[in-house]
């Protein structure tokens, strides 16, 4: 019992080290794929390549001053950008990166809630997530309204009426995909992604979910208020949203939750519809050094993913508000709704 | 032990919680500590295997129902309660009850012990989708689509209350 305590304590340790890592660079990313999309540079200034301004701007936002206006209610403008991060960095406790590491006399699994012999899996992997999801409207419903001021409060009313609104066709989504996999555990749904169809074709469920991914893909954009999708705090019209008052550190958690937030839409997109950590090599390394490599393909589609993010954001010019709520409504909810009535016909065709 | 441990952590949580609904005087304050008597409970749901119920509410109660409540409170802005304390059917039926339905609570957990009854252990299959799945769409597949009749009547009175003041 110690043992696996102390094991999932190292575990949550490292993975937060490196998930609060590849946010601060996927800001560098987000900076210099953006800037060579609009002609620009990019940060060019600090280290090769501006490599370092990620550190740059950690230390800054360390350093600036924590204002705190007069006229907030203190302990939920506090609270809000804590709960905004915590929620965004446990929704990464849940998700499978790679199979098993042989350690000598134990074995252990690439995720933080795996059983103690790293085999199992929680049986209720993606509600897990989606009950995550839903909770992460508090944070900036109360930073909107805590801040006491009517462009923050607007910003978060939209943002949470936003994120309620998507976090349906969100779901229903998903449940093509649990309708062909016949599991809710995320390890599972991996496992049964491992193959070929005919020898050629990976086993993904992109290929029969053509239309769920791209209703999830939409989704999870809105759901991380993310352009297209970023009404919450389009600066011509509502200054910055939600954080209008948030100044250093404070700021900085919203902006790392933004950016958790998308790694994990990320990793369940790479989880459910690309076949997780499945690579195309078969395996020829040493059983420690290949235990290792799943990680590596897992990380490159995860990357894949935050690149179409960032490829969108250079692309897309913002929708308006009415339009927002329509598309949801009227266009994703009801294709959603169809895609699983088909998906079971199917399935029950099948079976 | 871990479980007994965890229990008396989320049970002291639960209750703290609503003692702090109830002596909160701002509202949105309030509709927080329900929020975290919600968590509490999805984790001792949790503690007794029900994983698919203790998803279940924490995304539906947690994060569906509370928004709705915190909205409403935004939107309303509403302000700060007063107390009066002056309130007679609080001084004459209300703390009466109260006290009541603890001594029956605690008559029946603590001194009128069931001997008969077998002691209720986590059981992993119970609780599982599945299970749950089988049981809704088999045995109660009549009261479930009953219920979502009704649930469907009341998304329809809301959208002709919301177009009543259009034409």
């Amino acid at each position: 019992m110690l043992t696996y305590i102390v094991i999932a304590a190292i575990k949550s340790l490292v993975l937060i080290h490196v998930l609060l890592g590849a946010v601060a660079y996927t800001v560098w990313l987000e900076r210099k794929v953006v800037g060579h999309m609009q002609n620009r540079w990019g940060p060019t200034r600090v280290g090769p390549f501006g490599l370092l301004q990620p550190i740059a701007d950690g230390v800054k936002f360390i350093l600036k001053e924590d204002l705190t206006p007069p006229h907030v209610y203190k302990p939920l403008f506090i609270l809000a950008p804590m709960l905004s991060v915590v929620l965004a960095l446990t929704s990464i406790a849940i998700i499978p990166l790679g199979n098993q590491l042989p350690l000598g006399r134990w074995t252990t699994a690439f995720q933080i809630t795996s059983s103690p012999t790293g085999t199992g899996d929680i049986n209720i992997g993606l509600l897990v997530l989606l009950g995550v999801t839903s909770i992460a409207v508090y944070g900036i419903a109360l930073a909107g309204w805590s801040s006491n001021n009517k462009y923050s409060l607007l910003g978060s009313l939209r943002a949470s009426a936003q994120m309620i609104s998507y976090e349906l066709s969100l779901g229903l989504s998903l449940v093509g995909v649990l309708l062909l996999a016949g599991s809710l555990s995320l390890r599972q749904i991996v496992d049964n992604q491992a193959g070929r169809y005919f020898g050629v074709l990976p086993h993904w469920y992109v290929f029969p979910q053509m239309i769920a991914f791209f209703i999830y893909l939409i989704s999870a954009y809105a759901e991380t208020n993310r352009i297209p999708f970023d009404l919450p705090e389009a600066e011509t019209e509502l200054v910055a949203g939600y954080h209008t008052e948030y100044s250093a550190m404070k700021f900085a958690m919203f902006f790392m939750a933004e950016y958790a937030n998308m790694f994990t839409v990320a990793c369940v997109a790479t989880l459910l519809f690309f076949g997780g950590w499945h690579g195309p090599i078969p395996q020829f390394l040493p059983p420690l050094v290949q235990a290792f490599v799943p990680l590596l393909w897992f990380a490159l589609k995860v990357l894949v993913f935050i690149f179409v993010y960032i490829w969108v954001r250079g692309t897309l010019p913002r929708f308006r508000y009415d339009q927002l709520m329509a598309f949801g409504w009227k266009f994703l909810l009801p294709l959603a709704i169809a895609n699983i009535i088909i998906t079971s016909l199917i399935v029950a065709w099948l079976s | 032990m871990l479980h007994l441990i965890l229990f008396f952590i989320f049970a002291a949580v639960c209750i703290a919680g609503a003692i702090n609904l109830l002596a909160q005087s701002h509202p949105i304050n309030s509709a927080l500590s329900l929020i975290v008597v919600m968590g509490s409970l999805a984790v001792l749901y949790l503690l007794l295997g029900a994983e698919f119920v203790a998803a279940i509410q924490i995304i539906i109660y947690a994060g569906a129902v509370m928004v709705l409540f915190i909205f409403v409170i935004m939107l309303l802005n509403a302000g700060v309660e007063e107390h009066s304390g002056k309130s007679y059917v609080a001084w004459f039926i209300g703390i009466p009850s109260v006290t009541v339905l603890v001594g029956l609570a605690v008559y029946s957990l603590v001194l009128y012990q069931e001997k008969s009854a077998p002691a209720i252990g986590p059981d992993p299959l119970l609780g599982s989708v599945q299970e749950i799945a089988h049981l809704l769409f088999g045995k109660f597949l009549l009261p479930f689509e009953v219920t979502s009749v009704l649930i469907l009547i009341a998304i329809m009175g809301a959208v002709v209350l919301a177009r009543r003041g259009e034409s």
